[in-house]
């Protein structure tokens, strides 16, 4: 056998602010069948299934209970991970490469609009004794972060609000994007400060959807009709104390393209790389992952959004889909749906959202305030 | 599944903290004590580690989101690739199944397996944290706790073979007794089935010493790659088979006499470990015990008794530490405590000292040279399984 492992189906739904006819589990169903009629399978073909949940953003606790049913896979080896949706890609992987499996599904979901507080859940992640401050959106990390970031690299705020205003203008092209736009840099500079100079458009709204992914070994890749290639995957973690972190440079996205990159033996990644579906969970945090992946170099990101590289028909196209800011947040299963856009690029199925030449493509994950853990997937046609 | 994978894992490394009911230290500090320990037994740096997988069980008992991300430094998580892997209480076995999986797929060569509970932190009583598990709609509103469901499960159980509750009793004063010699014990204690029967009923026919009690504890090991393991120990500890199933969420549509997830997940760890008589070709046992009960029914599922006669198997001393089958040799959850996450490992590290003759007073006697662990959990649906042998 070989090491590589490709994606060969993929499912979602489309990301929504409300969802109020739905439950999650019919939402994962619906994404679970349209992943296994795009992989030409049925559930029984699965081998594994990895998910990939927050207790509390499902206001479960012990949330994996409720996982096998709507996917099909009652009585079959299916775990949950704590992670972004990178996370569940990375165990899938595992599985198949172990060679004990063919086929592993990945599903994440999000049902945001169950959460009534949902500052209060962010809050909660913060330490308890030395973080969390009473009465204090937890936004003030990214605030603070943000700060940091544009005084180090000498970033104007025109570039972040340029990022916001390139990706909800991409989201307008995208079939299934709630939150298209067309703004101007202005409206976004002059809305409200959350934790200065983090304003609220600068923050992607939260939205409710599912997403299934089928991956397969080389083997069973053979019989798939449309398989892409995982090249390289990473993950990692730097410190999750506020006080001891850097700031400045998402450390975790630079130690997992390193990871990434070395797996897919790429040296010139900038080169060889046609377009990013990255985290933009935060404004700011795209142009930070583009440097920190080594797509930009240090301080050149707020000048590609300011000249247009990284628009859809520019050099290198960032989140054509329109990314968290354009398509909403669905939590941990964001990562999933840059995951799924990115295969539509590479299988030239991206219909209005289209880049041209996408044959190898990167997807950047991060799973929020105020952890600093993300993940790094390449793609690729062959 | 359950073809051979691709390479062989090792544990050459296994630590765990005392467990005790509210421990002082935070659960970031439990999880370095452990993980500090595995890797000097190992041998290794944590510089020397690749990634790290965390296990522990629902944030409610810490009130912490995210709370993997919480504890990753404790656990020598930082600047390296981290993963939070649950399957509820199977989350101690299942993390073993986790990082074998990142080594044996070639992803990294030298895992760090860390799992930590502290539920004392939940106030008035970590049960509550489990009033949140049960369906929103179909369940929560006729308030049902973790208590209840699983003496309904003994209930069937005994109904279903005609098992009286002194039978279930006996597990209670095995592995309590057995705990006697295990350092890090909680309840360890010499009882007699009367001392069980006497304790106040907690949820009919549960009484409170056959349950395991609330406990703060860590447990750790250190997975290495087939061609490094012997470079680090003359006496690595193979991980032959692994194994896990998961049940429909949907509990009360299944006989809950006994736990097929259980066999399922044994029946893919032993295909692995090429395993055709487990009852022969298995010499310890260390089957998940948070209830009395669930020692006998997971023996029934591990295929190590027939269906209904583990208690009689029991009552013969099969299951003795000098008996034909040591089952729980550690003293199990019911007697070295139950910090969920946590005691699914302990079980690991149990296997790992027994088989390299490092159990001490609890050593089981002859030469054993294959058992089993095995961890359950979620609305009594899961089943994770490891196979650990010398070979």
């Amino acid at each position: 056998m070989t090491d590589r492992v490709a994606i060969v189906g993929v499912g979602a739904t489309p990301p929504r602010p409300v969802s109020a006819d739905r439950s999650y589990r019919e939402m994962v169903f619906e994404a679970a069948s349209r992943a296994y009629a795009d992989a030409g399978l049925t559930a029984a073909d699965v081998d594994s299934v990895v998910s990939v949940a927050e207790d509390f953003h499902e206001g479960t606790s012990i949330t994996d209970e409720y996982v096998p049913d709507q996917l099909g896979a009652v009585l079959r080896p299916v775990h949950t991970v704590a992670a972004d949706g990178l996370g569940g890609v990375a165990a899938a992987v595992a599985l198949i490469r172990s060679g004990i499996a063919d086929r592993v599904v990945v599903e994440a979901h999000a049902k945001a609009s169950n959460v009534r507080r949902p500052g209060q859940v962010l809050a909660l992640a913060l330490d308890p004794i030395y973080e969390r401050l009473p009465g204090i959106s937890p936004h003030y990390v990214a605030g603070m972060e943000m700060r940091r970031y544009l005084h180090e690299t000498g970033t104007p705020e025109q570039a972040v609000a340029m990022v916001v205003v390139k990706n909800r203008r991409h989201a307008l092209a995208h079939p299934a994007a709630a939150f298209g736009a067309l703004l101007d840099p202005e409206a976004v500079r002059a809305s409200l400060p959350v934790c200065e100079p983090l304003r609220e458009m600068h923050i992607s709204p939260a939205a409710d959807g599912a997403v299934v992914l089928v991956l397969a070994s080389a083997e069973a890749a053979a019989h798939s009709p449309r398989p892409v290639w995982i090249r390289g995957i990473g993950w990692a973690s730097d410190t999750p104390w506020l006080a001891t972190r850097g700031w400045a440079q998402a450390s975790y996205a630079a130690l997992a393209a390193e990871m990434a990159y070395r797996m897919a033996g790429m040296s010139d990644p900038a080169r060889e790389i046609r377009f990013a579906e990255v985290d933009d969970t935060y404004a700011y945090k795209e142009l930070q992952h583009l440097e920190a992946v080594r797509l930009a170099a240090p301080g050149e990101a707020a000048r590609m959004v300011l000249e247009g590289e990284t628009r859809r028909g520019g050099r290198l196209p960032v989140n054509p889909s329109g990314g968290s800011l354009g398509l909403g947040h669905c939590y941990d299963a964001s990562a999933l749906y840059r995951v799924v856009e990115a295969v539509r690029q590479i299988r030239g199925e991206a219909g209005p959202v289209q880049v041209a030449g996408a044959t190898v493509g990167l997807v950047v994950s991060w799973r929020g305030i105020p952890t600093q853990s993300g993940g790094v997937l390449v793609l690729g046609a062959a | 599944m359950g073809r051979r994978p691709r390479r062989r894992v090792a544990v050459v490394g296994a630590g765990m903290t005392l467990f005790m009911r509210r421990a002082l230290e935070t659960g970031k500090e439990l999880a370095y004590y452990a993980a500090s320990q595995a890797l000097e037994s190992a041998g290794v740096r944590l510089r020397d580690v690749q990634a790290v997988v965390m296990a522990t069980a629902p944030d409610a008992f810490d009130g912490v989101h995210m709370k993997g991300e919480w504890l990753l430094d404790g656990a020598g998580g930082v600047r390296r690739p981290y993963l939070r892997a649950y399957v509820g209480g199977g989350s101690g076995v299942f993390s073993i199944i986790s990082g074998w999986s990142l080594v044996a797929s070639g992803l990294c060569d030298l895992a760090l397996v860390v799992a930590e509970e502290k539920m004392s932190s939940c106030q008035p009583h970590p049960q509550a944290a489990f009033l949140t598990i049960f369906d929103h709609i179909l369940e929560r509103p006729l308030g049902p706790n973790l208590l209840w469901i699983f003496a309904l499960e003994q209930q069937r159980y005994m109904a279903a073979y005609g098992i009286r509750n002194e039978d279930i009793a006996l597990v209670s004063v095995k592995n309590k007794r057995n705990a006697l010699a295990h350092p890090c014990a909680q309840v360890a204690a010499d009882l007699t089935v009367r001392d069980v029967l006497a304790s106040e009923v907690v949820a009919w026919p549960v009484h409170r010493l056959m349950v395991s009690p609330v406990s703060d504890g860590a447990a750790a090991v250190v997975l290495a790659a087939e061609d490094l393991a012997p470079r680090l120990t003359d006496r690595p500890v193979w991980i032959q088979g692994v194994g896990w199933s998961l049940d429909t969420s949907y509990w009360g549509n299944r006989d809950l006499a006994y736990p097929r997830y259980v066999e399922r997940a044994a029946r893919m760890a032993y295909a692995m470990a090429g395993i055709t008589e487990p009852r022969r070709q298995i010499h310890i046992a260390e089957p998940y015990d948070p209830f009395a009960y669930k020692e006998l029914h997971h023996l029934e599922g591990l295929l190590l008794a027939d269906r209904g006669k583990a208690p009689e198997d029991l009552a013969a001393g099969r299951f003795d530490r000098t008996g034909e089958l040591p089952s729980c040799p550690s003293g199990g959850l019911m007697g070295v405590g139950n910090p969920i996450a946590a005691a699914g490992l302990m079980k690991v590290c149990e296997l790992f000292w027994q088989l390299r003759q490092e159990a001490g007073a609890r050593q089981v006697p002859g030469n054993p040279e294959r058992g089993v662990a095995q961890a359950w959990g979620d609305l009594m649906q899961i089943g994770t399984v490891v196979v650990l042998g010398v070979r």
